[in-house]
């Protein structure tokens, strides 16, 4: 991975059409700004976690259980 | 094409039936071509089946059956790259996470599957903001 140190206001750009921007560092909070094509997903890195797990336990081991069910 | 399946079995299925996912879903990113199968004897639940790898087949439902208010703005980096033209073209489905029993299962609304029949592509979208949950339960609309 690569690290790279940054001081608040200052930014890395990535590839041509993105940017990270430090907007504010405090404590152990770093706010970040983010200038991306709307094309490009940004998610947060637990809420894409969250979304992983929720998928992986999601499968059921049969449908039986379901089959009495009616919306 | 034949797929080996889950729940059904082993099915011919037509290959325009397809759903490409080209980055898979979270989880799942390496499977990038479901179907959506029927469930026999009832309506309201349907599957979600990968045409690669019989294990992963998700149970799936219409939200708004369950919420009929439930308000969901697609973003542009999904109508990028699902490449949607048209509203009409657009359906969603939530994912069932199935529990035991049936009624304690739960929808996740805050992670819909956004599918644009017009071209056979599917993405299941994250809503960073959402007022709704990934673990919706079912019971609350009883109220």
């Amino acid at each position: 991975m690569l690290v790279l140190a940054r001081k608040k206001g200052e930014t890395i750009h990535l590839g041509d059409d993105i940017v990270l921007k430090v907007v504010e560092v405090s404590g152990d909070t770093v706010r970040l700004g983010i200038e991306a094509p709307q094309a490009i997903d940004i998610v947060r890195g637990e809420l894409m976690q969250a979304v992983t797990d929720t998928n992986q336990q999601a499968i059921p081991a049969d449908l039986s259980s379901l089959m009495g069910f009616k919306k | 094409m034949q797929i080996e399946t889950k729940f059904h079995g082993q099915i011919e299925m037509d290959s325009q039936m397809i759903y490409q996912f080209p980055t898979g879903l979270p989880g799942f990113e390496e499977q990038h071509q479901f179907v959506i199968l029927p469930i026999d004897g009832n309506d309201t639940f349907q599957v979600m089946q990968s045409t690669e790898e019989a294990g992963v087949a998700f149970v799936v439902a219409n939200p708004y059956a369950f919420v009929p208010t439930y308000d969901l703005k697609i973003d542009e980096a999904t109508v990028n790259s699902l490449a949607i033209e048209k509203e009409e073209d657009v359906f969603v489905l939530a994912v069932v996470s199935v529990k035991e029993p049936f009624e304690q299962s739960t929808l996740n609304l805050q992670a819909p599957l956004i599918f644009n029949r017009n071209n056979q592509k599917g993405k299941q979208m994250i809503v960073n903001q959402s007022t709704y949950s990934m673990r919706h339960p079912f019971q609350e609309e009883a109220k």
